[in-house]
């Protein structure tokens, strides 16, 4: 199937025509054929692990593909060549970010862009440059801001500006919500949208149906590989793309009502700081034994202090805790294992998986003493191996063996092996931080599946998400969380999207029985 | 009290300061471009004695000094090249080459010297670089003789030091260098080699290395022996992490280091009845604690011993 001809009859401004590409035994793009015209915008729909985003490394010249041409105004480019790529006006701004962080924006948006042997940067004119393109599509940033310091919306822009910079007419962007607060994905969206009608094409990759439907023009939905359909977003609906994505319907699982048992944790007015300031103030909160505690909040709220400090890695400098009944200062990491509480950690690149790792090293990671898969600190690696096989068969986890490196997963097929590893011994309390993020509907509703099913069998569930449909479809009870404070609890019942989003926009009269004041004594 | 004041207050002790500091800069700084880039180079102290070796080697058997230095320079270039072939080409732990680069170098050197060297009761000498008085600054007094009394390749560190500080923080090759060293994967999406960049990086570095084991024997004394280097080269990779990477510090640091080192031997003629080790000790005892302070807040290269392998995620 040839796509070129769908488009306009004039000359496509990108054409892809029968890319293929395999890494030993896996097939990631076979056959692919896609054509994208000036001023479109183009979605690219796909499970993780369909070949996104090696179809377009190949496109950029990261990957050489085994076949097929790239032609950029109907000049063909040759293959394994970014620079080449860059030249003819095509920019990537990749799913996991590539920048310095230790380096200004400006710096990192000059880098290779002039000749290397020049005795002198020409910092002013680039600064202006830059200036007048945040300008133009208004993406403004502090040129002199060391990127490290920025936001994670922040530096997007600044791998946006980065492409800008170079002339980018063409502009691929990975995934470029999945790391985004939904406020700050609007904006992009309006950026995008801009951007289109100003006369650049653009091709952005997502697994969210919603922003799929509300900003692209055209969709291209892959699948194994290959091309599973087309669609102009005006003649298609998120039921259909859902079922061309996965290849079936997707329905996400429903929750029973759920019957609490015993407390299992419970924080009472909880303070933690970190770097010197108050993260979490005075929070309380409490988990019980089948059933599901979900916090909602924009990211940056206290989120990641809350995860950490109950992960192990933050302890709280007021307030008191108890776990199973029992006061503790602080979480330790052993201790939580130990005791069987399972943590999926936000960001699983960093925290989750240790890529250079085998699969079935990070599956057996936590457990590594246990007498099965270790003894006398010998490690057992046949049963850690049958262990992760295991895993990835019950979880689902494709595109790798028990004994391939991690780093190769694609993104959400990691986080399904990170869920299998908590979840198959089942752990009595499970923190799950954005468990979601990054995922595909199939992969969406597969860990909701997991994450229920626990918690039906006894486990207790706390749940961060910012998610609204997430936490509205798995959590029993609802808290917010605001500028590091916790609202009072809602039942789900009481739940609906108005009513949780006046909550987390701190309107916690919204919330039962609490007033906007909060706590008063917290300061 | 008044003795040390005395030391401090001598010109002769900076004159010596500038000359211990010299072979520290330029190895300083050779690891230092090494490792911006992302690559460690802990073959520095088997760099540094080959080209001790081989530049005293070239002057003994009729160069001019500066062909000396050259061919010491150009020796540590191939040293860099085999070190860059293995760790940036292979992908091998930049750890093991380099301390292979280290035993390989320094027995090479040694045996070279017995083979071409007869073997004399007295080692034999070259004629050394002589101390160039910089016209009209060398006249002023306490500041001529201190600062501007030193050989050529001294001041020629120095300049280089400079140099650095320009090429790296000025220059686009500069931000290639550092992209390099902070994240290759977006020196390539930028259009930028890292793999030509850390080779580059590498030889370059190693031929400062080089230059820096030179001057022991082409300027500091004027003959070789195997253990001359004592360490120096370690001191440097020290150094570099003192410095967070930046080659103005570099410098810095290995002035503030030579200080200690010649301020120790001038306290030893004082305070003649504390064993002499205890002042051998001293600029490394501050060294580290210098190390302690500064490193702390060093900001490394994020790339730094992550082999970068193109097309892999
Ligand atoms: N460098 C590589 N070496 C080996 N296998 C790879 C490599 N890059 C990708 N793969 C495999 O190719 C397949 C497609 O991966 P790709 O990253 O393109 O998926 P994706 O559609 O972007 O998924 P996600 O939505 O999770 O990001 C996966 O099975 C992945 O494991
Ligand atoms: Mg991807």
């Amino acid at each position: 199937m040839t796509t070129e001809t769908t488009e306009s009859t004039a000359e496509p401004v990108l054409a892809l025509s029968h890319i293929s590409k395999r890494f030993g035994p896996i097939v990631a793009n076979d056959d692919i054929s896609i054509a994208l015209g000036r001023g479109e915008l183009l979605a690219l729909l796909g499970e993780n692990g369909a070949g996104k985003t090696t179809l377009m490394s190949i496109l950029f010249g990261h990957y050489t593909p085994d076949a097929g041409t790239v032609r950029v105004d109907g000049v063909e480019l040759p293959h394994g060549r970014p620079r080449a790529a860059i030249k003819a006006g095509v920019g990537m701004v990749h799913q996991h970010f590539s920048l310095a962080p230790n380096l200004t924006v400006l710096e990192n948006v000059m880098t290779g862009t002039e000749p290397l042997w020049s005795l002198r940067s020409r910092k002013g004119a680039a600064r202006r440059k830059l200036a007048a393109i945040a300008e133009r599509f208004g993406l403004s940033v502090d040129p002199d801001a060391r990127l490290g310091d920025l936001s994670v919306g922040e530096q997007q822009r600044v791998e946006i500006l980065k492409a800008l910079y170079n002339d980018a007419r063409i502009l691929i962007l990975d995934e470029p919500t999945a790391v985004l607060t939904n406020i700050e994905a609007e904006r992009l969206f309006r950026t995008l949208r801009e951007m289109a009608r100003q006369g650049l094409s653009l091709i952005f990759i997502s697994h969210k149906l919603d922003e799929v439907m509300a900003a692209a023009d055209r969709i291209v939905v892959l699948r194994g590989g290959r091309v599973a359909a087309e669609r102009r977003a005006a003649e298609t609906n998120k039921a259909e793309l859902a079922e061309l994505m996965v290849g079936h319907r997707v329905t996400r699982p429903t929750r029973a009502p759920a019957e609490p048992g015993a407390t299992v944790f419970q924080a009472s007015r909880l303070t933690v700081s970190s770097g010197g300031v108050e993260r979490l103030k005075a929070i309380d909160f409490f988990l019980r034994e089948g059933e599901t505690l979900g916090i909602i909040g924009v990211s940056g709220n206290g989120q990641t202090t809350l995860s950490q400090l109950m992960g192990g890695l933050a302890a709280p400098s007021g307030g008191e805790m108890r776990l199973f009944g029992e006061p503790v200062a602080a979480l330790d990491v052993d201790d939580l294992v130990q005791a069987g509480v399972g943590r999926i950690p936000e960001d699983r690149h960093r925290q989750g998986a240790i890529g250079e790792m085998a699969i079935w090293e990070n599956a057996v990671l936590e457990r590594i003493r246990q007498p099965l898969f270790s003894r006398r600190g010998i490690v057992n690696r046949s049963a850690g191996q049958a262990f992760a096989a295991t895993i990835i068969e019950e979880f689902d986890v494709r595109g790798g063996t028990p004994t391939s490196r991690t780093r190769l997963l694609s993104g959400g097929n990691m986080q399904k092996l990170i869920l299998g590893r908590n979840l198959y011994r089942r752990p009595r309390i499970l923190i799950a931080a954005q468990p979601t993020r990054g995922l595909d509907e199939g992969a969406v509703a597969a860990v909701h599946a997991r994450i229920l099913e626990a918690r039906q069998a006894g486990t207790a569930v706390l749940l961060i998400s910012e998610d609204l449909d997430e936490v509205m479809g798995l959590a029993d009870r609802i808290q917010a969380i605001v500028k590091g404070r916790l609202s009072a609890p809602i039942a789900a019942e009481d739940a609906d999207p108005r009513r949780l989003g006046l909550m987390m926009s701190g309107d916690w009269a919204a919330g039962e029985g609490n007033t906007g004041e909060g706590h008063p004594h917290a300061s | 009290m008044s003795a040390i004041l005395d030391i401090v207050a001598s010109a002769g002790l900076w004159a010596a300061v500038l000359r211990i500091a010299t072979p520290l800069i330029f190895g300083t700084l050779g690891a230092l471009l090494s490792e911006r880039s992302g690559v460690l180079n802990l073959g520095i102290e088997g760099i540094m004695t080959f080209g001790a070796m081989v530049g005293w080697l070239a002057v003994f058997n009729g160069a001019d000094l500066w062909t000396g230095m050259l061919v010491a320079a150009a020796s540590g270039a191939l040293f860099g090249l085999v070190h860059a072939g293995m760790t940036v080409s292979l992908g091998l732990s930049q750890h093991v080459t380099g301390l292979g680069i280290t035993l390989f170098a320094s027995s090479l050197s040694y045996y070279i010297f017995r083979l071409t060297v007869p073997l004399a009761s007295t080692p034999p000498t070259v004629t050394p670089f002589q101390p160039i008085a910089v016209p009209g600054l060398s006249d002023l007094p306490f500041v001529g003789p201190a600062l501007f009394t030193q050989t050529l390749p001294t001041y020629l560190s120095i300049a280089i030091a400079l140099l650095l500080a320009y090429v790296v923080y000025r220059t686009p090759l500069g931000l290639a260098l550092r992209m390099s060293g902070e994240n290759p994967h977006a020196a390539e999406a930028q259009g930028v080699d890292p793999i030509r960049v850390r080779y580059g990086a590498i030889m370059a570095g190693s031929a400062l290395m080089a230059m820096g084991g030179a001057f022991l024997t082409l300027s500091a004394f004027n003959s070789f022996f195997p253990t001359m280097v004592q360490g120096r080269g370690w001191i440097c990779i020290a150094l570099v992490v003192f410095a967070s990477w930046r080659p103005g510090r570099a410098l810095f640091g290995a002035l503030l280091f030579a200080f200690f080192d010649a301020f120790q031997l001038r306290l030893q003629t004082v305070l003649g009845d504390v064993p002499y080790q205890i002042f051998l000790m001293m600029p490394y005892i501050l060294s580290i604690a210098a190390l302690a302070v500064m490193a702390r807040r060093a900001r490394v290269p994020q790339a730094l011993m992550q082999p970068y392998r193109r097309g892999e995620r």
